[in-house]
């Protein structure tokens, strides 16, 4: 098919030209002007953070080397007793694991109980008073703010080294952030309900029960799982200052340069967290479509 | 009766009152809505008793003790009365100097995150590379990645560049590469294409249908979840320095081991202001660039 395009007469394409530049340049502008904050930023920072791609370029290989390193020798002949040298610590590292696990698992439901009783105070639309609401968001806010691994820090000393620290820091950071993610729940609600069950004679408990929680719940184990997930993973380093789990292990193993030990750890770390994902995924799929069909 | 707005409310209290008074009759005509059904019922009990059981479980395994747990609420309360009143005790300017590493330790690891995330990002993304084998292996890859924590990255990081907050930089540019993949992919699978025939109808190339069908539309959405991101990273780098990688977290680590609580209330309260006054900067920046995209 010959499609012949029309051309525009000289005059009327060179004002739609002009008009089309000066749009263009005024975006152009715009961008350079970001970009040039932006590389203002990173001279800044890349000073303050001492910065040394020459060391990082001269000592790129020792990544790989490091890499190198940890990677166990397997041989085909060989290969379960490779194996069993590689992993000889294995039941002590799993046992570590399922404390990390249940350290992440305690964390998660104490912290959400907590969050489910502030939720309610936090929310705009079901909260008895203003001041009840901003008391709570304020707390919650701090309890999210402060990193789980600072509270750990301070808990170990408080409750001595061990698991119950980092299981009560972990609980701290979960009720700041899923008292928010439960207060926008129910402020999502459908106020209708609330209404019909004020109407036929309900208290505020007999209300929350009836007509608040039956739309909340799906939402809140939904937000709880993905909580879950999180705190596997902030679990794993818990370890790191002394407060239980798998963490202590592995830093040790990197500290001391025990090289097969630290790729062993690492990829049970990684195989557990990513089968916790994919787990609560499919739970998670589950709920919101049950949500969904309500 | 008026149904006018400002006569609902006592109403309501009318027809609750009504409701009160008359509750016998309403179980008796509705009996079916008051009694409970069995299956839920089974469900509502034994679900918690489950969870409850496994928290238990969890209790015994990890050696919780009520003696411990009270004699540490006891230390904590000290702590809480040691820490009044904050006070930096002559180390603010240290203090202000570590705060400035670990906000250009966020930025910077943000930055080379995104960097590096945006070109693979668009070979995780299904209507860019059709090739279902490229997109599932990268996808894994940005997995893989995404599970090791940025404390882990730090540990290893250490080991190449030594210690410092160079090492920080790398580990959270390496533990948000893994989301930024994901993330962006994502955005880019959610774009109309529309605009990329658009373009190619008018014979624009493989490289002129990213540039002028997706880029447009994705980069908003980028900038945000970056500066989203970097939010988060201003938390994550105060902790980085427990292992050594720099910033704040090396003081917050040495004066909670030496019990110098004055000043570690004084730093928490410094670090609190200052995620504060990012958060406010940048979703202040975030609203203007998603709004600057609904106009455009």
């Amino acid at each position: 098919m010959a499609t012949a395009i029309p051309v525009l007469p000289a005059g009327q394409a060179k004002a739609l030209d002009d008009a089309y530049q000066a749009a263009v340049s005024a975006r152009r502008l715009r961008t350079l002007m970001v970009l040039g904050i932006i590389v203002v930023l990173i001279l800044i920072s890349a000073n303050l953070a001492h910065v040394r791609p020459l060391t990082l370029f001269g000592n790129i290989g020792n990544f790989g080397s490091f890499i190198g390193k940890t990677i166990p020798v397997l041989t085909f002949g060989n290969f379960f007793a490779d194996m069993r040298e590689w992993y000889w610590n294995f039941p002590k590292w799993l046992g570590l694991l399922g404390q990390t696990i249940l350290i992440a698992y305690l964390g998660t439901f104490m912290g959400a109980i907590v969050a489910f009783c502030l939720c309610f105070l936090a929310s705009a639309n079901l909260a008895q008073s203003r001041w009840t609401r901003i008391v709570a968001r304020r707390f919650l806010e701090f309890c999210r703010t402060v990193p789980d691994i600072v509270f750990a820090l301070i808990f170990v000393i408080a409750f001595g080294l061990g698991p119950m620290a980092g299981v009560f820091a972990l609980s701290i950071h979960t009720v700041g952030a899923l008292g928010k993610l439960f207060a926008e729940v129910v402020e999502n609600i459908d106020m209708k309900p609330v209404e019909g069950m004020s109407a036929a004679g309900a208290n505020w408990f007999q209300t929350i029960r009836f007509a608040v929680l039956p739309q909340v719940l799906p939402g809140f184990a939904s937000y709880s799982l993905l909580r879950f997930e999180i705190n596997v993973r902030g679990a794993g380093v818990m370890g790191f200052v002394g407060a239980g789990g798998i963490g202590q292990e592995f830093l040790v193993a990197i500290r001391n340069f025990y090289y097969t030990d630290v790729s062993a750890i690492l990829l049970m770390i990684i195989a557990t967290v990513i089968l916790i994902d994919l787990g609560t995924e499919q739970v998670r799929h589950r709920l919101i479509g049950i949500g969904e069909h309500r | 009766m008026s149904v006018n707005a400002p006569e609902i409310a006592p109403s309501a209290g009318r027809l609750r009152a009504a409701a009160l008074a008359d509750l016998g009759g309403l179980r008796d005509r509705h009996g079916v809505h008051f009694r409970p059904s069995m299956r839920r019922r089974i469900l509502a009990i034994g679900i918690p008793l489950v969870l409850i059981a496994l928290a238990i479980f969890a209790m015994v395994v990890l050696n919780f003790s009520l003696v411990r747990i009270l004699n540490g609420l006891h230390r904590l309360g000290q702590f809480a009365i040691l820490m009044m009143p904050p006070e930096p005790q002559g180390r603010f300017v240290a203090f202000s100097i570590a705060l400035g590493e670990t906000l250009g330790i966020a930025f910077l690891g943000t930055l080379v995150a995104a960097v590096l995330a945006f070109p693979v990002a668009f070979l995780a993304a299904k209507n860019v590379i059709p090739n279902i084998f490229a997109h599932f292996a990268v996808r894994r890859a940005f997995d893989v990645i995404r599970s090791v924590d940025t404390l882990i990255w730090a540990l290893m990081w250490i080991n190449v560049v030594g210690l410092g907050p160079f090492a920080g930089v790398l580990a959270i540019a390496c533990s948000d590469f893994g989301s930024f993949g994901k993330l962006f992919s994502e955005a880019i699978e959610a774009t109309d294409g529309k605009a990329v025939e658009g373009v190619t109808a008018s014979g624009g190339s493989k490289l002129h249908q990213v540039r002028f069908g997706l880029l447009p539309q994705v980069l908003p959405v980028i900038a945000s979840q970056v500066l989203y991101f970097f939010e988060s990273n201003t938390r994550s780098a105060t902790i980085i320095g427990i292992v050594g990688a720099g910033g704040v977290g090396a003081y917050l680590t040495e004066l909670i081991r030496v019990l110098e609580l004055q000043q570690v209330a004084f730093l928490i309260l410094m670090i609190l202001v200052t995620v504060a006054i990012i958060d406010f900067i940048s979703s202040k920046l975030r609203l203007a660039i998603i709004g600057k995209a609904k106009i455009v």
